[in-house]
């Protein structure tokens, strides 16, 4: 059974592949799931109001595009990971988080010296 | 009262600067993070109760011999609109002082919670998109990027621990075991709200040097509890060959820094950092062997903690009961 979240992957990985402007009847027949219509706009609203797909409203049907690339999010999501945001505080505890100057050469050798 | 409230500031004194430098700098905590960890949040709150404390029983001094009766009488004089006499301006300072600095303290701590909450759900939708479950694994997902890292990405209901390719790769099975058992061990124990509240503590008094160190040792203090229910799962040896492992490509990237240089994406304004080398000290317990504190060594630590916050309520609550 898949979930709202492996949902809005699939259509965000066939707007990041095709990266062109598509409808909800093109994604549907892109998705290898067999959806209803409404799921895909709904899934695809969900996309819209956290921001990661624009909607152009001017046509008709509508048409979706990710708002930016796959790489662009990437790069957002790996700044958090490694408290390198600018402006953000770090909410995220990495298994080994902030390592002193000298220290990562330090344990290179301790590890060669194996 | 007056001589409560002398009591209550040389004890907020007291819990602001040599307590928490004799325990950042003490080596026991590493043999017992738990323990060190619960003395740790008596000291903040001991220390902002009887800092509030102390101006607030300052304040009340015309108003009255103890805490309730200075209250009751402070609150008929506030609707009165009339001052008792011998009542100073400066006590009038000390009791808006004490409701500002409560203000302030549990402000931040709301800020802070509302914060951090809203970053991980953006958090959360961008791991949603960008990362694949791994099968082998549940509650563990897997993202597409070269840098070894894990993390736990804490939820209301469920959890998720988050590894990357990079680490994937790097380390052997027994070695992703024993991480995957560190970051369900932060889950499991809730360490988030922890480090949540040490974080709003620094927030609130950015001033105030010995916030950034309480946070940066509790920050580790979570680690080494992590590492030590991992333990149970794996041998001492695998787990501090994965945090050798991924602490050791730290700096690789772009640039590679040299000695003396600062590793890329150090950043010495993190309270982590200021706990100093953090992964050897992590190492150097795991290859100590599990000696933990002794049973009446530890008693003594947890009737400290209980002391810590007795000594202010009691000051503060006794004189109105007898």
């Amino acid at each position: 059974m898949a979930t709202l979240g492996d949902l809005e992957r699939s259509v965000m990985d066939v707007l990041w592949d095709r990266d062109a402007a598509l409808s909800a009847n093109d994604l549907r027949d892109a998705l290898s799931a067999q959806l209803a219509a409404t799921t895909v706009l709904t899934v695809l609203s969900r996309l819209e109001n956290k921001g990661f797909v624009t909607r152009d409203r001017d046509s008709r049907p509508h048409l979706y595009r990710a708002a930016t690339t796959r790489a662009d999010h990437m790069a957002e999501l790996m700044h958090e990971v490694l408290g390198t945001a600018p402006d953000r505080e770090a909410v995220l505890a990495r298994f080994v988080g902030q390592v002193a100057p000298g220290e990562a050469a330090a344990l290179r050798r301790l590890l060669d010296g194996k | 009262m007056l001589l409560t409230s002398f009591a209550l500031a040389a004890l907020a004194i007291a819990l602001a600067w040599p307590v928490p430098i004799l325990l950042a700098r003490a080596s026991w905590p590493d043999r017992a993070p738990g323990t060190a960890l619960v003395i740790w949040q008596s000291i903040a709150l001991a220390g902002g109760l009887s800092m509030i404390g102390a101006m607030l029983t300052f304040g009340l001094v015309p108003f009255g011999d103890n805490l309730v009766a200075g209250l009751h009488r402070f609150g008929l004089s506030l609707a009165n609109a009339t001052l008792p006499p011998g009542a100073m301006f400066l006590q009038m300072f000390a009791l808006s002082g004490a409701v500002l600095l409560s203000i302030h303290l549990l402000l931040s701590l709301v800020t802070t919670f509302v914060r951090t909450e809203r970053l991980r759900r953006r958090h959360r939708a961008l791991v949603t998109l960008l990362s694949n479950p791994m099968p082998s694994q549940p509650g563990t997902r897997l993202i597409e990027h070269a840098a070894p890292v894990a993390y736990c990405l804490p939820g209301t209901t469920r959890s998720v621990t988050v590894l990357s390719a990079g680490l994937v790769s790097l380390l052997d099975d027994a070695q992703l075991r024993a991480v995957i058992a560190h970051e369900r061990a932060h889950a499991l124990q809730r360490h988030h709200l922890v480090l949540l509240s040490f974080r709003a503590w620094r927030g609130a008094l950015p001033w105030f040097p010995i916030a950034t160190r309480a946070q940066g040792a509790v920050a580790l203090l979570v680690e080494m509890l992590a590492d030590d229910h991992a333990r149970r799962e794996v041998t001492d040896a695998t787990l501090g060959q994965s945090i050798a492992l991924v602490a050791s490509t730290a700096g690789d990237g772009a640039t590679t820094a040299g000695d003396g240089e600062l590793p890329a994406g150090f950043d010495p304004l993190d309270p982590l950092a200021a706990a100093g080398p953090t992964a050897t000290r992590r190492i150097a317990r795991l290859s100590a062997g599990s000696r933990g504190l002794s049973a009446p060594a530890r008693a003594l630590a947890f009737a400290f903690a209980a002391g810590l916050l007795a000594i202010p309520t009691v000051l503060l609550v006794w004189p109105a009961l007898v």
